[in-house]
């Protein structure tokens, strides 16, 4: 059990989505960031896709109530066991009664907590994650508050004794044991760096109705992500982006990433809980790949679109996940070979 | 069938069947997603059929032949080439009608509180106005915007009455409404600025059923009027 005595400022239970409802009208809810996520879960044990707890901005402070492994992956909120700074990107032992605290993001956004055994909550639609605007599913349909009690799910057999042998492995005084290696990859990279890169997009199915000027300048000029933005997308400040002429558009599905325009010319990039069709014209779509980046930006960035062919965004899709199994081995091995020592 | 096949982004392909809503071009939706229901590809994630277009989302890992991962062609090429031979074959021939889901609406009153005005805008008594709305069928064009919300075509044009220049805030579920010439039935609370006329004790939307929503594209819907009373047992009912 994890006692929540500050819930921060949106912390939601997340996994990769509701898969296989959006054609009644369900949206798909989700982790922002889809990649920080599975490298949490393989951290601590777990299938990849198991549920986590999604820390928005300003992170919550957690009690444990038993002994577990857990991994801080993503954002950088500062966190600490009992007052001292912990590794994110590596497993951690934590023992019973040590309180995690996070604070304010210094880097990121979002930080994802992955406990072994996840969160036990049922799941909703074939998942645990939370859709906040209908109230289901993730803990109570709802963010966490002040008081919650969140269950832990049962690890696999492996990491329960692993568990058991570090409680005998520690003083009473120590109330968590590190490890000495930490995942430092590309995927840990784009959050320790603070150089910004352009968003890479693939032109949308609407591209040639923007005017010329809009088309140069969604490659050209930079954009702020406004304050109101949310897990159901980023409003864009800066050049309106017109079309040729006015034109009503059948609504019909869109995606996560995507970049549609309102009538008013400035752009919306649609996040995890956009709705699942809409009715404005959609001049790019941000390549998958480059999603776990856009989920990491505060309200108030500024950044750049850069296109790229949908081939090329392809190849670095499945690049990119030929990289994140061959991470989950040497993640596998790491456990086994080396303790928490 | 006439069809053209674009990406959308780089997991997703649209099946579009044709430029404007209607029943034809609902009728070719109908068949890819019966055709879809029936072969489900290993790679479709899910698909989101609309007014004129079906949407694959697919997994490009599992779209690339696995004996050869190092082809030349693109996982969406692979898409392309694999959807190509069923849909040039798939006939045109999906003119049944759904099923015909009868929704009971309470009219006017706290629950419709916007048909005063409704009624005076058109020159007509609230009576004409139920009248007009519960005496044809209406078609589920599509379902989006919110869980198990229909875009339903069939209202008649003499009923068309632009939204409120304020939205409400808070539209509960149930709610039966018009916004130009649209008619709507809101499965969950959400804000809006539909004129709304009635409300039905149906729930639209349960999480917890297979499938959660009460309607899917294609169904033929029929409002009908009931009474407050009605209405209130129909809600102890369930209750």
């Amino acid at each position: 059990m994890i006692y929540v005595k500050k819930p921060g400022l949106l912390s939601t239970l997340q996994d990769q989505g509701r898969i296989g409802y959006q054609k009644h009208g369900v949206i798909m809810s989700g982790v922002m960031d889809p990649v920080s996520p599975r490298i949490a879960n393989l951290l601590v044990g777990n299938d990849e896709n198991e549920v986590v707890l999604e820390i928005t901005m300003l992170g919550p402070t957690l009690v444990f109530e038993q002994n577990t492994i857990i991994a801080l992956c993503g954002g950088d909120l500062s966190p600490r066991i009992d007052g001292s700074p912990i590794k994110q990107w590596s497993p951690i032992f934590v023992k019973k009664g040590s309180t995690l605290t996070l604070g304010q993001a210094q880097q990121g956004c979002r930080v994802y907590l992955a406990v072994a055994g996840g969160f036990q909550v049922p799941k909703v639609m074939g998942s645990k994650s939370t859709y906040l605007r209908a109230g289901i599913g993730g803990y109570k349909g709802r963010a966490i508050q002040a008081q919650d009690n969140l269950s832990i799910g049962t690890p696999s057999p492996t990491i329960e004794t692993k568990i058991k042998e570090l409680e005998e492995q520690t003083t009473n005084n120590e109330r968590f044991l590190e490890m000495k290696w930490y995942v430092a990859s590309e995927f840990a990279a784009p959050f320790q760096s603070k150089s910004s890169h352009p968003i890479r997009v693939i032109k949308g199915r609407e591209y040639d109705l923007f005017t010329q000027e809009s088309q140069q300048s969604l490659f050209s000029e930079s954009f702020t992500i406004s304050s109101q933005s949310d897990r159901m997308g980023y409003r864009l400040e800066g050049s309106t982006l017109p079309l040729n002429n006015e034109i009503s558009l059948k609504s019909e599905a869109v995606a996560f990433g995507t970049i549609q325009v309102p009538s008013n010319g400035q752009p919306i990039l649609l996040m995890a809980d956009r709705q699942t069709t809409g009715g404005y014209p959609k001049i790019a779509q941000v390549a998958t790949v480059d999603l776990p980046v856009l989920a990491q930006l505060k309200p108030g960035t500024t950044i750049t679109f850069e296109e790229i062919s949908l081939e090329k965004a392809q190849k670095l899709y499945l690049e990119r996940e030929a990289n994140l199994q061959q991470l989950a081995q040497g993640i596998h091995l790491k456990s086994i070979q080396e303790g928490f020592r | 069938m006439n069809y053209t096949l674009t990406p959308l982004g780089d997991r997703a392909i649209v099946i579009e069947l044709g430029n404007e809503i209607t029943i034809a071009t609902h009728n070719l939706v109908q068949s890819v997603v019966a055709f879809l229901d029936q072969h489900p590809f290993d790679w479709i994630t899910e698909y989101i059929p609309a007014f004129t277009t079906v949407t694959i989302f697919y997994n490009p890992l599992l779209v690339l032949p696995k004996t050869n991962q190092t082809t030349s062609a693109s996982p969406y090429e692979h898409v392309v080439n694999e959807l190509i031979p069923y849909l040039d074959n798939l006939e045109e021939n999906h003119s049944e009608l759904g099923r015909t889901i009868e929704i009971p609406v309470c009219y006017g009153g706290e629950l419709g509180p916007d048909l005063p005005y409704v009624a005076e805008y058109h020159n007509l008594s609230e009576e004409q106005i139920v009248d007009l709305h519960s005496k044809g069928d209406y078609l589920v064009y599509m379902i989006g915007f919110a869980p198990g919300f229909p875009y339903i075509g069939g209202m008649p044009e003499d009923l068309a009455t632009p939204r409120k220049d304020n939205p409400r805030l808070k539209i509960p579920a149930g709610s039966v409404g018009i916004a130009g010439n649209q008619t709507g039935v809101y499965p969950i609370e959400t804000p809006g600025g539909w004129q709304l006329i009635g409300r039905t004790p149906l729930p639209l939307f349960d999480p917890e059923l297979e499938p959660p929503t009460l309607l899917k594209t294609g169904d033929v819907i029929r409002f009908k009027p009931i009474t407050k009373q009605e209405f209130d047992s129909y809600k102890e009912d369930k209750a």
